[in-house]
């Protein structure tokens, strides 16, 4: 048997690669595509916690969690679709409209 | 026999995620974060889930990849970004506070204690059935209001194209 906290630990690792990616990359594609992965990591938390309890709810957040980044996703490109089509570039330094 | 199987999805999704990281392509970064996702759902059946795994596979792997893969064909942002930091000090201030991050979480795990080891698992205990019967009557609102969620995310899509096509 795999002990739960492999599964933490793991999870911890893809999260901070998640996090590095955020901080680090200036595609906003990339950037986006972190934020799946630490979402991920984040699910697979709660898949190991609710195997360790052998609680069905745990699994339950995870399908609610993966419902909201499917909306997540959609709208996100979306708005990186209207950013390109004004700004004609993905890159995050680029998109200093707001810069005081 | 599982613990072998176990490090072995493990290192491909970290393999996928750092090369998801490093690669300047950003088609490239999809792909490798569908090997991350496909990994995970792997775990998924390790930790015997296998309705999460079917929708791991159909959301994940499926639409949200295909999604992303087109939105970069699309606007063609493929290309590698310039080297240039404009900021000096980012990059390795960045990789240092992850450093930490990643230190605290890890002495945090594995001093738990209270980390209740797997015992013997029912492998039942999380069929899709008894999913569908918690889907259904005890999270039954937050199901429904989902299906809102959707729907704001649809007409906030077609709102954000409208309004962006009247501009150009």
């Amino acid at each position: 048997m795999v002990p739960t906290s492999y599964y933490v630990l793991l999870s911890a690792v893809l999260f901070i690669l998640g996090v590095i990616g955020v901080v680090t990359r200036r595609n906003a594609l990339v950037l986006f595509m972190s934020v799946e992965l630490m979402l991920n990591s984040a699910n697979l938390a709660l898949v190991a916690f609710a195997a360790a309890r052998q609680d069905v709810a745990g699994q339950i957040v995870v399908f609610f969690v993966i419902v909201v980044a499917a909306a997540e996703v959609a709208v996100g490109l979306a708005l990186l679709v209207a950013i390109f089509r004004s700004k004609r570039t993905t890159d995050v330094d680029e998109i200093h409209a707001l810069r005081g | 026999m599982e613990l072998i199987l176990f490090f072995i999805t493990a290192a491909i999704a970290v393999a996928g995620a750092v090369a998801m990281l490093l690669s300047p392509n950003a088609i490239h970064s999809a792909l490798f974060l569908l090997l991350n996702f496909v990994a995970i759902s792997v775990l998924y059946l390790l930790l015997r889930a296998p309705f999460l795994f079917a929708v791991q596979l159909i959301v994940y792997a499926g639409a949200i990849i295909v999604l992303f893969i087109f939105v970069v064909m699309l606007l063609g942002a493929e290309h590698a970004e310039d080297e240039r930091e404009r900021i000096a000090w980012q990059r390795p201030l960045g990789l240092t506070l992850a450093a930490m991050l990643l230190g605290l979480m890890g002495y945090i795990v594995l001093r738990g204690d209270q980390m209740a080891p797997v015992t013997a698992l029912n492998e039942q205990f999380a069929s899709p059935e008894r999913i569908a019967a918690a889907l259904f009557t005890t999270y039954l609102l937050p199901f429904e209001i989902t299906a809102f969620l959707l729907l704001a995310a649809v007409v906030g899509v077609v709102v954000l194209h409208l309004s962006g096509a009247k501009r150009t």
